[in-house]
């Protein structure tokens, strides 16, 4: 943001705006150069999976739209979903059933505040990036529960309900693996850990020691959990429940619970690269590589990586079983998780 | 697997417009949480009075009505009814009919295993499996499509004979797409059979006792899913399966209880394999000849009545029909295999999870089109 916040100093005649305006121009600047971003990369890591999905299952996917491979498949779709009847169906609570889409989105938009795409392309480095990412995470929660309610519909209820289950399950062995790199960088900002892994491959926490090598799988697979992705996509379990809390949405509103699915795919890939797989710094340090590649694109290429993984997963596993589920929770992660904190408290005290 | 429930029960209405109840099924579930203290399925909606239809039409007519009862394995029933009427007449086919029919058979039998082995692994959130195999079922369709012009509706076999000769270059279609296809299997095994979470999920669900499947007189894979070595092609073989060498395959129970819904499943696997096999040896066995030298001038049955089993992909499937010596049959009763295993779903599936429901009723594979009829 204040990179930006200096840019708008150049524009003429900016000192001669109201001060309430000064001052939430950076701020407006910024939310639409993400949101923008955000839904152009939507965009390709739908038609992505579209082409990983056919492509594992002996298809071709979209082919024909755009002419290469069908690029424009995915924009194609955007505008039919952007000219379709907006239903509400009659017997809903209109004012929840209205909000509930925009409530997930935000929890997935709002997250991207704190993730560091470069040195310098932050929009804000808050002191407790870590726990922002972590509250305004729980924000989808509040959402998905109100559009499994005021859909009136049983098959969102029950979406709605396994959802906000399995959600405030999760975060918390998401939340203690975190905290096993909070405790050895010493701080809860996005960007003095991504600095803490300066210098190439073997300084990732990934790679460090072996608590923060576990910690990042636990982390990945408990925030695959709370952003429901396969295999725990049993919110959305389209062979149980129809499709979940989203059943009776459709047009824009629906599109705005699969933008804000993707972007949930992106945090998790950002914040894990972040944390983990050493943000924007390069990963060999010294080499021509390493001088041709900006930062953002190479935290882009890795955020990549973990998206395909996802894709991956979600394509070549069935779904948990809602007790399963828990018990992968509150049994295996989170006796886990604290483990692995001890583990990586005793090394940041003793191994210095 | 048996839960505690408060009585405070909702009840859902799964179907019949639902993705996973595999077609116009109605389940009436009386649910707790994530408990179903009891589904009960409602049928009828996808009624089309074959039987009574059957009654005002000639003897050959039938047999594309046949087709449309179990859409996914329409050889097989209309296997049955030929064979039923060229019982009642005392018709012998030759050899080459007799070949081309089994192997018909078992070509449309792994084609229906392939559809219930991929919609089970879709039913369960895995939905690479159902392409892979329809990507399958797709060369077998072509087959025979390539033979009588139909790939979903037959109406190949005929009272006496069959509609058509093969193609030449027939048998080494075949034997290509067996060899090509039984490799295929074991890919299926790792992505989707042994996979961790999918035993998790099916093997202690559902459990379905030999004395109760007995009981409610179910039979095919599901019996033999239970751990019953019962096969109508082995215990009272027509068409000459008594010369074909296979096994019968039954659920074992290698991840807990025999009679699960992964037992049930893993038997229509295996039977895949042995189809190939039967495919193998009846076309070695193919000879010569004149597919339509024994079909009647006249089809105009003696008065009597007669009772027919073949072994349909889903079951045993009985045609009973009774002749009054014209040219129609006087009554036309088809033994529904899926009917008998949806009156035990009541049964598996209590005090199941909704998850498990659909678990349950992807294993036992009915189709709606031979309950209803």
């Amino acid at each position: 943001m204040e990179s930006i916040a200096q840019l708008l100093q150049l524009m003429p005649k900016y000192d001669a705006l109201p001060a309430l305006l000064r001052a939430s121009l950076p701020m407006l600047v910024s939310s639409i150069v993400i949101f923008a971003l955000l839904s152009l990369v939507v965009l390709f890591l739908v038609w992505l999976e579209r082409k990983v999905s056919a492509h594992m299952q002996d298809r071709l996917g979209p082919m024909y739209v755009g002419g290469w491979h069908g690029w424009a498949q995915t924009i194609a779709d955007a505008i039919k979903l952007l000219l379709k009847e907006d239903i509400v169906p009659e017997s809903t609570d209109r004012v929840l059933f209205k909000m509930a889409p925009f409530i997930v989105f935000l929890g997935a938009f709002a997250a991207f505040v704190v993730i560091p795409f470069g040195a310098s392309s932050i929009v804000s480095d808050l002191n407790i990036g870590v726990l922002y990412i972590l509250a305004i995470g729980s924000l989808a929660v509040v959402g998905i529960m109100m559009a499994g309610w005021a859909s009136n519909s049983k098959y969102s209820l029950y979406g709605g309900m396994r959802s906000v289950a399995q959600i405030v399950s999760y975060e918390i062995p998401a939340a203690i693996a975190i905290m096993t790199v909070v405790i050895l960088v010493g701080s809860l900002s996005m960007q003095d850990i991504v600095n803490a892994q300066k210098g190439g491959i073997q300084n990732w926490f990934l790679f460090r020691n072996p608590f923060t090598f576990l910690a990042f799988f636990v982390y990945f697979i408990a925030s695959l959990a709370e952003v429901n992705r396969t295999p725990f996509d049993i919110p959305e379990a389209e062979s149980e429940l129809v499709a979940g809390y989203h059943t009776e949405y459709s047009g824009m509103r629906f599109a705005f619970f699969f933008l804000a699915e993707y972007a949930n795919m992106i945090v998790v890939a950002g914040v894990a690269t972040t944390l983990f797989l050493g943000g924007w710094t390069q990963v060999l340090p010294g080499t021509l590589a390493a001088q041709l590649i900006p930062g953002p694109i190479m935290f882009f290429l890795k955020v990549m990586v973990l998206i395909f993984v996802q894709m991956w997963l979600r394509w070549s596993l069935p779904r948990l079983r809602v007790d399963q589920l828990m018990y992968l929770c509150w049994k295996v992660l989170l006796p886990a998780s604290f483990i692995l904190v001890v583990g990586a408290g005793w090394l940041a005290v003793y191994w210095k | 697997m048996q839960v505690e429930y408060s009585g405070d029960v909702m009840t859902l209405n799964m179907g019949p417009q639902h993705p996973s109840t595999h077609g116009v099924l109605r389940l009436e579930l009386k649910t707790d949480g994530e408990v179903v203290a009891e589904a009960i399925p409602h049928i009828g909606y996808l009624h089309r009075c074959f039987e009574k239809h059957a009654e005002n039409i000639e003897y050959p007519g039938v047999v594309p009505f046949t087709d449309r009862m179990d859409y996914c394995a329409a050889m097989n029933m209309e296997l049955g009814y030929v064979l039923a009427v060229e019982k009642l007449m005392g018709i012998q086919v030759n050899n080459r009919v007799r070949c081309i029919r089994i192997i018909m058979a078992e070509l449309n039998r792994i084609a229906s295993h392939l559809i219930a082995a991929g919609t089970y692994g879709n039913d369960m959130g895995s939905f690479t499996p159902f392409l892979w195999c329809f990507r399958d079922r797709e060369t077998i369709l072509d087959i025979f499509e390539e033979t009588c012009g139909a790939r979903l509706l037959y109406n190949y076999n005929w009272i006496g004979g069959l509609m058509f000769d093969v193609q030449p270059g027939f048998e080494k279609k075949v034997i290509d797409f067996i060899d090509y296809f039984e490799p295929q299997v074991d890919n299926l095994n790792t992505l989707l059979s042994d996979n961790f979470i999918f035993i998790k999920r099916t093997a202690n669900v559902g459990i379905m006792s030999p004395a109760l499947a007995l009981s409610y007189g179910v039979t095919g894979p599901n019996l033999r899913g239970s751990g019953v070595k019962f096969d109508v092609r082995k215990d009272e073989p027509y068409l000459g399966y008594e010369e074909i060498d296979f096994e019968v395959q039954v659920g074992l129970g290698e991840h807990g209880p025999v009679g699960s819904c992964w037992d049930r499943y893993m038997v229509r696997i295996r039977e895949v394999k042995e189809s190939c096999k039967i495919i193998r040896q009846a076309v070695a066995k193919m000879t010569p000849g004149d597919v339509q030298e024994s079909i009647p001038k006249r089809i105009k049955p003696p008065a009597g009545e007669v009772y027919m089993r073949t072994e349909c992909p889903r079951g045993e499937l009985g045609y009973y029909i009774v002749s009054d010596g014209s040219l129609k049959p006087y009554r036309v009763k088809v033994k529904s295999p899926c009917f008998t295993v949806m009156s035990a779903f009541r049964e598996i599936s209590r005090g199941a999870m909704i998850a498990d429901i659909i678990a349950i009723l992807g294993s036992v594979d009915v189709v709606l089109g031979e309950i209803d009829r």
